[in-house]
This record gives structure tokens, sequence and C-alpha cells, in this order.
């Protein structure tokens, strides 16, 4: 059977923001935080190089001495900028490489002002220049702070960020035994890890504890949305959760006898307003790992019985109840 | 209990640890009787292989006596006398249906590191780096071990420990790295590493029928054993030029396949060593691939290149022409140990082969750390360990 292919392959969801999906919301005309990042990162560079390669002229040319002491500092400023501005373009959402502007920025002009109190200074070029730092720290500090707000999952803000994974999994076993296995909610929680429990409330409800890093316990309750026996599962958080929550998993066979192909969707967004912090390290935990992880302890159980342990797993996790 | 760790580069010590426990019901405990040093154990020891935390316990070549199963063993008693395969194997995915077991889909908890650096993960090792799953290691006096129902292989009463104790690894590593070749009658094999590995599959490539069987090393007491314990004919690479060798020794066609038994840590005279040796020291490169080069290189036009020797990264200078331009096979693998216990456990009960003639010296395990130096340095005309805890 041909292995259906759909627009939910959004490997990147969490990295790129709120832009598919079910809970994406369209009309955000304003400069991304990543272009403005990658802006300020080619800045960084054409300044490092300038200071660099020349320090004299630049020097000069913001008012100041273009020999000695001044010299050596412009020519390590050079250097810190074309590091930032690396680094800045080097990584997606390069958010402490924006933040070390914002330093350099201060430095820079702690800098600048020292230099007025210096002899043979034309006072007029080096207002400028400092006047024109003072504006760029002003543009970094606001992009570092976009940034970081992306990056923490500022539940509250009215982007409302989600996340959106999908991993599959081949396992040597036919469908019928994977759906059923699936089917009984409570049995999620011997193969996904942040699963604490999952206790059945009637045929098609039950109620969700997660556990998040901190110790802190999420809980809501999850009704299943649709069902075709050894084919497909999916469910959703009700109305209110402190998460909203939804999941599909489908079941299909590999060609050749090779057993059954399993594709898992997990979407999960914190509710508009005030959100615990919980909710946000929730899905902050690199989802798409974690389903990979959540699939292969299926696939172990599946196919062995068991989740294999080593004790000496270095992310710390111990058997759990169930697992063995 | 007592346990050989690996305690950083260059530095191993036998230490007081925890005693293994039962965490799955399939596995087992055993008491270990023989453990050894593998030549793959000094790319632990030397820091070439990377995610080894201080304090790990090493060994992935022991034996023993069960003391304790899971409820779900059901092949294996209490007491029974069990050689363990190193690399750890589930029996149920499709890749151990397939009897490519050091391939399981299973047994690594930590697949997402392998993952990382080869793109897919190869089965959980005992005591190899936590890459491969982290997994404490038999150079210790208890070893747990999971999927008991599926690898260890019982040993009759009578057979002692050293005539079994290398069916965990090098036996079968060296039998496979012949058994790829496809051996024809009249077929010339040469092998590169004089080590133990070495020594087994010139050996094997002679019970599976090769004409000639060529050594390629450059310590002459390796050498020597070759010759006198294996009957094969030996090339020093620091004295000869060994392509040019071959060529004359296989009358201009080169040997019909060539076995890498030495891995990423090769040596070559001259100065293309300092070339390699300061890439891989400034991580330009992994491993350093002198054998592997002169393997395909020398290979007759259309034959096997069989690799066993333990390659951790990425290599430089790969004859790829070489190989494409003359139908050359290159075939690899850490080996299948569960798919070869069972046949080669019978040629040592007929007496086709005793495996214990590799054996050089033999420790308490108090004294692992002098057997890796020796092992390392070739001290003492050093070519196998044996620790006995």
């Amino acid at each position: 059977m041909a292995i259906r292919e759909n627009s939910l392959i959004d490997m990147d969801a969490e990295r790129r923001g709120p832009s598919r999906g079910r809970f994406s919301r369209n009309g955000d005309s304003r400069v991304s935080p990543e272009r403005l990042a990658a802006g300020l990162g080619w800045f960084s560079i054409g300044l490092g190089l300038a200071a660099v390669l020349a320090p004299a002229k630049l020097t000069r040319a913001i008012g100041l001495k273009g020999r000695g002491v001044s010299q050596v500092a412009a020519r390590m400023v050079g250097v810190r900028e074309l590091a930032a501005g690396i680094g800045i373009l080097v990584e997606p959402r390069p958010v402490r490489w924006v933040w070390s502007r914002v330093v350099g920025d201060v430095m820079d002009l702690a800098l600048l002002t020292a230099g007025f109190t210096g002899r043979r200074v034309r006072r007029g070029r080096l207002a400028l220049a400092t006047g024109a730092v003072a504006g760029v720290t002003a543009v970094d500090a606001v992009c570092a702070q976009q940034l970081t707000a992306l990056t923490r999952v500022s539940a509250g803000s009215p982007d409302g960020r989600f996340v959106h994974a999908r991993k599959r999994i081949t396992i040597n076993r036919p469908a019928e035994a994977l759906y059923r296995f699936w089917r009984d909610f409570s049995n999620l929680p011997r193969f996904m890890r942040h699963l604490e429990s999952v206790q059945p409330l009637g045929e098609r409800r039950s109620h969700w504890r997660v556990k998040v890093p901190g110790g802190i316990a999420l809980q809501w309750d999850v009704e299943m949305t649709e069902e075709r026996p050894n084919e497909l599962i999916a469910w959703r958080s009700l109305e209110g959760s402190p998460v909203q929550h939804s999941g599909t998993v489908r079941f299909e066979s590999a060609p050749g006898g090779r057993g059954t192909v399993v594709t898992a969707e997990m979407e999960y967004r914190p509710p508009g307003g005030a959100v615990t912090a919980a909710a946000a390290k929730l899905i902050g935990m690199a989802p798409e790992q974690q389903l990979q992880e959540d699939l292969r302890r299926f696939k172990q159980l599946m196919e062995t019985g068991q989740v294999v342990v080593s004790v000496a797993a270095p992310s710390g996790a111990g058997p759990r109840g169930g697992a063995r | 209990m007592k346990a050989n760790c690996w305690m950083g580069k260059s530095r191993v010590e036998v230490q007081d640890v925890p005693d293994p426990k039962i965490l799955n019901d399939r596995d087992a405990i055993v008491k270990i009787t023989s453990t050894a040093i593998c030549g793959s154990d000094l790319h632990l020891y030397n820091g070439f292989v990377p995610t080894m935390k201080s304090g790990d316990i090493l060994g992935h070549e022991f034996m023993g006596e069960i003391v304790e199963t899971g409820p779900a063993v059901k092949n294996l008693n209490v007491g029974d006398r069990v050689v363990v395969p190193f690399p750890i194997a589930c029996g149920a995915c499709a890749l151990c249906r397939k009897g490519l077991f050091s391939t399981c889909e299973n047994t690594n908890p930590n697949a997402w590191m392998a993952e990382k650096l080869w793109g897919y993960s190869p089965a959980g090792v005992f005591g190899y780096s936590h890459m491969l799953g982290g997994y404490p290691g038999g150079q210790a006096e208890y070893a747990r071990v999971p999927f008991a129902d599926v690898g260890p292989i019982k040993i009759p009463a009578g057979m002692p420990d050293e005539k079994a104790l290398f069916l965990s690894d090098i036996y079968p590593t060296g039998y496979m790295g012949a058994d790829m070749c496809g051996i024809q009658p009249g077929d010339t094999i040469a092998v590169w590493g004089a080590g133990p590995v070495g020594q087994f599959a010139m050996k094997s490539a002679q019970l599976l029928g090769a004409e000639r069987v060529i050594a390629i090393d450059r310590f002459p007491y390796r050498l020597r054993m070759a010759r006198e314990r294996v009957g094969v004919e030996t090339i020093n690479y620091e004295e000869v030029d060994v392509y040019d060798a071959l060529k004359d020794m296989t009358a201009g066609r080169g040997p019909d396949a060539c076995i890498d038994a030495v891995g990423l840590e090769s040596h070559v005279p001259g100065p293309l060593y300092a070339y390699d040796r300061a890439k891989q020291a400034i991580g330009l490169e992994t491993d350093r691939p002198y054998a592997l080069r002169q393997a395909i290189m020398a290979c007759r036009n259309g034959g096997t290149v069989s690799v066993i020797g333990v390659y951790g990264g990425f290599v430089d200078k790969f004859p790829m022409g070489s190989l494409m331009n003359r139908s050359l096979t290159l075939k690899t693998g850490q080996c299948h140990v569960q798919r070869y216990v069972k046949p080669l456990l019978e040629r040592i009960e007929k007496g086709e082969i005793d495996p214990s003639f590799v054996i050089t010296h033999r420790l308490p395990l108090d004294e692992a750390p002098r057997g890796y130096d020796m092992f390392l340095n070739k001290e003492d005309d050093c070519l196998k360990v044996v620790l006995k805890p």
C-alpha cells in the first residue's frame, strides 16, 4: 500500500514558528526577528572586517586617533563583531549571539564615551558615532528580546506558539496487534516517557497526567475523535485544558510482509492568556526527538515485550513501572 | 564487585562498583569466569571512540556461569555455563530475523547518538561507549546480560573456558571476515593485521578452503605466530612494499580477497603516517585507513575486500576509483556473532580448531591495567590477554 504523504510533513515546525497547521495565524506582516537577526549578522561582519582590516581608518572616521590604544581596541572590536556575525548567521535562532551584540554595544558606548576625554579628538564625529551606536543598540535589544520570547515559547503572546511533530517507524508485527495496544490509552505511559498516567473515563474519554522538568504535573482530559480499527486512532484534549493537545496514529501494512508502518503526529499548544511555565516547558521539550524516542520504545515493547534499559543510560531514565 | 573501568584516555582502573541487577524480564546475571581484552578495547583506551564516560565498565568478551535469570528467560538455568556474544540482539526485529544481529533495531537505548554519527544505529554492545547503549561490560566479576534468551550459548561441561571464550567475539569475527570473502577453491586471501582477529581470519580462510593465506603486519613475533601457529605466508610491511610483494606472490593478479583486520588505528612507514596522524589529532579525520587503502589497491580485479577491523567515523583519501573501476566488492560489519556461535562451537568440539592458540598472557582481573599496557605496547610478545576475575 502506498504511504500517504501529506502537507503535515513539517519536521521543523517548532523551529520556524507558527506558520502552518491547525493553530496557525495568518496576516503577520512584521519583519520576523530571525530576518532582523540575519541583517544584524551581516552588519556585524561588515563592521568586523572594516575594524580588523583597516582599524586606523575606522578610528579616524569616528573622530579618534588612528594609532595606539584606539587602533588595538578597534581590532579587538572587529574580532568580536566577526564572531558575533558568524554566530548569528550560522544558528537558526541565534538568541545568545544577538544578546552578545547588545553587550558589545554597551562596551562600545563605554569606549566611545571614554574617547571624549582624550586630547586631539574630533568631538563632532565622535558624537555622531556614539549616536549611531546607540541606535544600533536599540535595534539589537529589540531583536534579542523578540528572539528570546520566541524561544521561551511565550505562550501568552498573541502569536500562540504551537508545536507539531510527526515521526514514523516500522514494526515487525501485524497492524491489529499494534492498534489493539495503542487503542487502550492506559498503555501509552509504558512508552511515552513524559506521560505519568492515563486513566480511562468511559469508552472514549481519558484523563492524562504529564510530568515536566521541575516536578510539576499537568493534567487534562482527552477524547478519542476517530477510530478506524487497525488503521487509525485520533484524539484531542477537551476545551479548557491547560495545554491543547491532539494526536493521530496511523497503522499501514509495509510491503512484502515487512511489518507495519506506524505514523504518529502530535500537536501541543498552550491556550491564549496567562499560562503556567510548566506548559511552556512541555512544549519546549524537543517534541520531534521525544516522539521519535516514544516510537522506538513502542517498537521495543511490541517486538520484544519490554522497553530495553541499560543502567548507564545517560538520559538518567531508569526502568519504569510496566517497562519490564 | 570488582570491575575494570575506563577512567579517561590511557587510563583504566579496577574499582569496586555495585553488583548488576536484573532490570528487564529477559535479563540474566552471569558470574564471569573468564574475560579478555580485545584489540577494539584499545581504541577505547586510546580515546578514539566518542561518548565514553569516566567509570564505564569495559569488556565485551566474556563467559561465565548463570547465577540469576529474569522471569522471561526459559532456556537457561542457574548454573549453566555460557559464552555471551558481544552485540546485544533482540532476536525479534526484522534485522535479527535476517541474521543481522549486530544491527539489531531494539537494543540500543541511545540510538539517537549513533544516528547522529552514522545515520542509523547498530545494536547495543557491552562496555563499548554510550553511543552503543552504555551497557556495563564484562571485565568484571558479574555482568547483566539483556536478551539472555537470545545471545548466550551453553558450553558443554568438559570444555575448558579458554577453548570457548573467544566465541564471544574474535573467533566469529575472524570467521565472518573469511566468510564474507566467498572463498573458492584455489583462492589466495591476504589478511592485514596479525593480531588475534587476524589470526582467526587466517585460520578460518584455511578452514573455508583457501589455497594460500598471506598475513601482513609489522611485528615479527606476530608474523612468526601466524607462520608457526596458523601456517600462513607473511609480509612485514616495514621491510617490503606490500603491493609489490602481493603482486609478485600472486603472479601479477593480486589476492582474490583482502581482509582488513586492523581498523582505525593502522600504521604505515614514512611521512603519510604523520599526515594522517596529524589530521586525526585535530579532528579532520577520525580514522587512519592505511590498511584499508592498501587492501583495496592490492585486491585483484573483481575481488572482495572484507572489513572487520573497527572504524569509528570518517576516513580520507579513500580509493573509490580503484574500488569502482575494478569491480571490487566491499563487505563489512560488526560480527553477527549469534549467527556463528553454534556452527563454530561444533568446529571446536570436532577438534578442527582450538581457539586458545592466540592466548599469550593470563592475568587476574586486578591486573587489567597492566594487561592493557602490555597489549597496547606489544610487550613480552603479547597477542591476547585473558583475565580471571
